[in-house]
């Protein structure tokens, strides 16, 4: 676990705190001493392939799957062991949870009765939550009269009603078309931003995190592999795993030669090499969109000079796989954009210099995630 | 919420796990006369004599012979018998004492005595003494059954019966479901209703219908008599009654087929429905497009997919004919079977042992039918789950005509055995008085429990239909909804699936033993509408607990968390939410307890009291007593008031659905 960059956030009040946290399902360990702090109006990601404890450890926080061992504190109070009705938070399900024979209005105001609120202020306060999620004339529908956008607002706007401390998003996009959900993505954080809401979204989705988060917590196998702004795990990925998990990434098996310098199979690179030592077997990272093809000098720093193998037509660019003997067995993917390969005339079988940057080179001990 | 689980929990434990538990360890009580432990002295005016042993003396008199001391708990000797010089003038005295401690003593003045004190007893008072029978544990009556060719030999009836009637019925359903399902014929609608009609009657009314037609009397007789003449009948119908051809009258093995497949036929039509109507028109779309003969397509992709819903028919049947009281009672003449031995050894030879251990016998059957069910279930669930097209079927002039005639047949004979039982109802005297009447309907100068009995019957299923519906339904949601307490759910889904494996007949006989033991702090609810209740609730558990079970599983599994997020009680959501998406469910099981409150005589026919007597138990009394017309007014009764409420119970769904569940549609 790397605690990379979250140096300019300390001055902030943590809202939530999670300390040793530990769930058990029989014999199965979902989450394993997971220690996290969330600050106040935050909004932060669980990612992480399915499996890997995120939704157990939202589960946790709501109180719904009272963990096995650790401390839950929010707002400076421990809740560890509070039912899900004493804590102070609002959620919102992949699947909505709409109670389908209840209308809109009377969904969004279920939290509210029962709180010594009058029916005209409760009337007033679903009036504003309905405009506030844009959807200002539907009150009167059925959940199921409503297109699946819809009634995802009308969860978050259930959800928000009595203003809670903390917003919970289990998957809350992921049943939606491609569309919508990119849509939603930007009114989502935008209603986030406007409340001042502390948020905790549960997603697999790396470019729904990407965009939304202000912080994301990249978990597997039930331990927290990385916290980190977007840019921080996507630039600097503490582990193989982030590196693989969050975009496209090339991984080259390597050992280290030297002070900041790795040896691949016929070819000496030099990048930062954090201190391993001679010979230790490492991997080297680059990411396809980060290897320059254009107006490469033989013989420069880290130019390796490799053949066009297929090249995949993606749109906007194309994946090329560079074959290399410099490289052995092990392929590169490059990205090249659709105005390069046509004013370079790049076609495939043509041989040419690229460069892997120096600062764009990442090296992790240990053998690949995958070759 | 876990206490009030707690308390179901509890309600299963004492109208289901206890009484069974009672009744199993009866099956094993055995009672002997245990003379060998009782001494008597004599004074005939000359001081006391010596100390007689009563084996020694019995068996010296001949009286006792060692193989005959078996007998019931009810079994007393009077222990005069042990002196054929006793006259209760003479000025004799007698002494009488145990031997030891823990045997079954004897009655002295009314009162037990088990100690081994003498009692100095005038022969005025020696006259009264009986000696009773020991209590031990043990095998005994297994091996007096087993050594019993008249109660054996209904282990083998019973097995034919159901064999025969679950090929016959499972054929027939079949083709008559895929008719429904397969063919474009017209008035479908029409023929499903009226295949589900013998549900809605006691399966004892069917017994009636068949004897009215072809019994001693036969109305098929009369009619051919009518159109053809007398002598041209006679011969045809002396070889078809008298064997020429195979079973020779509807009384016995052939009737109780007939009318088993009657009462059994819509249970079956259910289940093969459902089982064909989840068919993947995909699967026929390859077929054809790969050239299979029909046939080949017929028995590679129909009955394949098709084949769990008849496995599970078939066993349902089974089930439901082995443990069937109603039909072999009737029509089933000197036709001996388990669920009617259990009857004659306890209401006619009071030997509830023996009772208790045909109940056993006839548990092992129903236990694996009703486990191979439950597995075929779940495999069927499976193939649900696929993602199919369903199958349209195509109309074909031919196949729609020849399936149009077959469901005729059927619906001509459903409806005929009913119209025969109307017709004999309202007759005066058949086939002498043909006249119409309503003597029959006079139920209160019959042997069997009058009008009283017909109110009792409507008040009974409607408390079975309140209470049994909030029961099972809250129970379900606690298995379904409940959280944590993982073992207490998982046994009480175990018991609430235990009912369906448990006969009538057995759960009847096991509720004397449990509820009217005096010890039983519950002894007060025997003999009242409480146990009848209570009774008919657990007799029909499981099936409206699988509908109630069904219908949650189809809710969010999150609406609770929701709920909790919002800080509202689970009673909330549950008033708000749960009961009122799923209401069709919940009116659902009301009506299926109701009918089957209305129609059930194999539990109840053990536990009515004078007060409390039963429309359906009525019909098996007059039966019995020889008022056949009026047997078949009373059941007559039950069908016109279940037809009735379940057409109440259509406008009622229909009515609430508007209102409550707006929602559904889009």
């Amino acid at each position: 676990m790397s605690e990379s960059g979250a140096g300019g956030e300390t001055d902030r009040t943590v809202y939530l705190r999670i300390e040793d946290l530990t769930k058990k399902f029989g014999g199965f360990t979902a989450l394993k001493d997971v220690t996290l702090e969330i600050y106040e109006g935050e909004f932060v990601c669980f990612l992480g392939p399915s499996g890997c404890g995120k939704t157990t450890l939202l589960r946790a926080i709501a109180g719904l799957d009272i963990q096995t061992r650790g401390r839950v504190e929010q707002a400076g109070k421990d809740i560890s062991a509070l039912p899900p009705s004493e804590r102070d938070f609002g959620i919102v399900f992949q699947s909505y949870a709409l109670f389908p024979n209840l209308t809109v209005t009377r969904n969004i105001a279920y939290g509210l009765e029962n709180r010594k609120a009058s029916r005209a202020e409760i009337a007033a306060r679903v009036t504003e939550l309905l405009d506030l999620v844009g959807l200002p004339d539907q009150g009167d529908k059925y959940p199921a009269q409503l297109s699946g956008g819809q009634q995802q607002r009308i969860a978050l706007a259930r959800a928000i009603a009595s203003s809670p401390g903390l917003l919970l998003l289990d998957e809350p996009l992921s049943a939606l078309d491609a569309k919508v959900r990119v849509h939603l993505r930007h009114e989502v954080k935008d209603l986030q931003r406007r409340l001042g809401i502390t948020t905790v979204m549960v997603t697999h989705d790396q470019e729904e995190a990407l965009t939304m988060a202000d912080r994301i917590v990249v978990m597997n196998h039930g331990v927290i592999e990385q916290i980190g702004t977007p840019l921080e795990i996507y630039r600097l990925p503490a582990t193989s795993f982030v590196a693989d998990f969050i975009g496209t990434m090339n991984f080259v098996p390597g050992t280290v030669s030297g002070p900041d310098r790795v040896r691949l199979a016929g070819v000496d690179l030099a990048c930062e090499s954090d201190g391993l030592a001679e010979g230790t077997a490492v991997t080297v990272a680059v990411r396809p969109e980060d290897i320059v093809v254009q107006s490469v000098q033989g013989g420069e720093e880290n130019a390796v000079e490799a053949r066009i193998g297929e090249m995949e037509f993606l749109g906007s660019f194309y994946r090329a796989d560079l074959v290399s003997e410099g490289l052995g067995e092990a392929r590169l993917r490059a990205d090249l954009s659709i105005n390069l390969v046509r004013s370079q005339g790049i076609n495939e079988g043509d041989a040419l210099s690229v460069l892997l940057p120096r600062e764009r080179i990442r090296i992790y001990p240990g053998s690949a995630v995958r070759g | 919420m876990r206490a009030y689980m707690l308390v179901i929990v509890l309600y299963l434990l004492i109208a289901l796990a206890f009484p069974l538990y009672v009744m199993l360890s009866k099956s094993f009580e055995t009672y002997a006369f245990r003379f060998d432990a009782v001494e008597f002295q004599v004074d005939r005016g000359e001081g006391w004599g010596e100390t007689l042993n009563a084996m020694a003396l019995g068996e010296g008199l001949g009286v006792v012979a060692p193989g005959a001391l078996v007998t019931t708990a009810d079994g007393r000797f009077p222990a005069t018998r042990f002196f054929p010089d006793f006259s209760f003038r003479a000025k004799t005295l007698y002494r009488i004492r145990n031997t030891k401690e823990g045997s079954g003593g004897f009655l002295v003045k009314g009162r037990p005595a088990t100690g081994t004190d003498w009692f100095e007893l005038t022969s005025g008072e020696f006259r009264r003494v009986q000696i009773r029978p020991t209590q031990a544990t043990g095998t005994g009556n297994y091996l007096s059954y087993f050594s019993t060719p008249a109660l054996f030999t209904s282990i083998h009836n019973s097995l034919m019966i159901a064999v025969i009637s679950t090929i016959v019925t499972v054929t027939l359903a079949f083709l008559y479901a895929y008719a429904l399902t397969r063919s474009c014929m017209r008035f479908k609608g029409a023929f499903k209703m009226i295949a589900m009609v013998p549900i809605l009657v006691p399966s004892l009314l069917a017994g009636i219908g068949l004897i009215y037609l072809f019994g001693k009397q036969s109305l098929v007789l009369k009619v051919a008599e009518w159109a053809f003449g007398e002598e041209t009948v006679a011969p045809w119908w002396d070889m078809l009654a008298n064997g020429a051809y195979g079973p020779s009258e509807i009384y016995g093995p052939t009737g109780i087929v007939i009318a088993s497949v009657f009462f059994t036929f819509p249970h079956a039509l259910i289940i093969i429905i459902t089982a064909l109507s989840i068919a993947d028109a995909r699967l026929y779309e390859a077929a054809v497009a790969l050239r299979a003969p029909k046939p080949r397509i017929f028995w590679t992709v129909t009955i394949p997919g098709a084949r769990y819903g008849l496995i599970s028919a078939a066993f349902v049947v089974f089930n439901l004919v082995i443990t069937d009281f109603g039909v072999p009672k009737v029509i089933g003449g000197q036709f001996n079977v388990l669920a009617v031995d259990i009857y004659k050894q306890v209401i006619g030879q009071q030997n509830f042992q023996m009772g208790a251990v045909v109940s056993v016998v006839l548990l092992i059957p129903a236990l694996i039918a009703f486990t191979v069910d439950r597995i075929v279930q779940k495999k069927q669930v499976a193939l649900l789950s696929a993602r199919a097209v369903p199958y349209e079927p195509k109309p074909s002039r031919r196949f729609d005509r020849a399936m149009f005639a077959y469901c005729c047949f059927v619906a001509f004979f459903v409806l005929g055995v009913l119209a025969v039982c109307q017709y004999a109802a309202l007759i005066k005297f058949w086939p002498y008085n043909l006249s119409l009447s309503l003597g029959n309907y006079n139920f209160d100068v019959m042997d069997g429990g009058g009008w009283d009995s017909y109110a009792n019957s409507v008040r009974m299923a409607f408390y079975t239909a309140v209470v049994g519906t909030f029961m099972v339904f809250t129970g379900a949601y606690m298995v379904e909804k409940g959280k944590g307490f993982n073992s207490g759910r998982t046994g009480f889904q175990f018991l609430a699936m235990m009912p369906m494996a448990i006969p009538g007949m057995v759960l009847g006989l096991a509720y004397i033993f449990f509820f009217n033991h005096p010890n039983n702090p519950l002894n007060f609810v025997y003999g009242t509408m409480g146990i009848l209740v209570i009774c008919t609730v657990t007799h029909f558990y499981t099936v409206s607990h699988l509908t109630a079970v069904t219908a949650l599983k189809q809710m969010d599994p999150e609406f609770e968390a929701v709920s909790q997020s919002l800080k509202q009680p689970f009673t909330k959501i549950f008033a708000r939410v749960t009961v009122p998406v799923c209401l069709p469910a919940i009116l659902d099981i009301s009506i299926y307890l109701f009918v089957n409150a209305m129609t059930t005589v194999s539990a109840v026919v053990f536990l009515y009291s004078p007060d409390t007597t039963l429309a359906s138990v009525a019909v098996l009394n007059m039966d019995d007593a020889g008022d056949i017309a009026p047997a078949a007014a009373m059941g007559m009764m039950i069908f016109y008031t279940n037809a009735g409420v379940r057409l109440l119970h259509a406008g009622l769904t229909r009515g609430l659905h508007r209102r409550t569940q707006a929602w559904r549609t889009r």
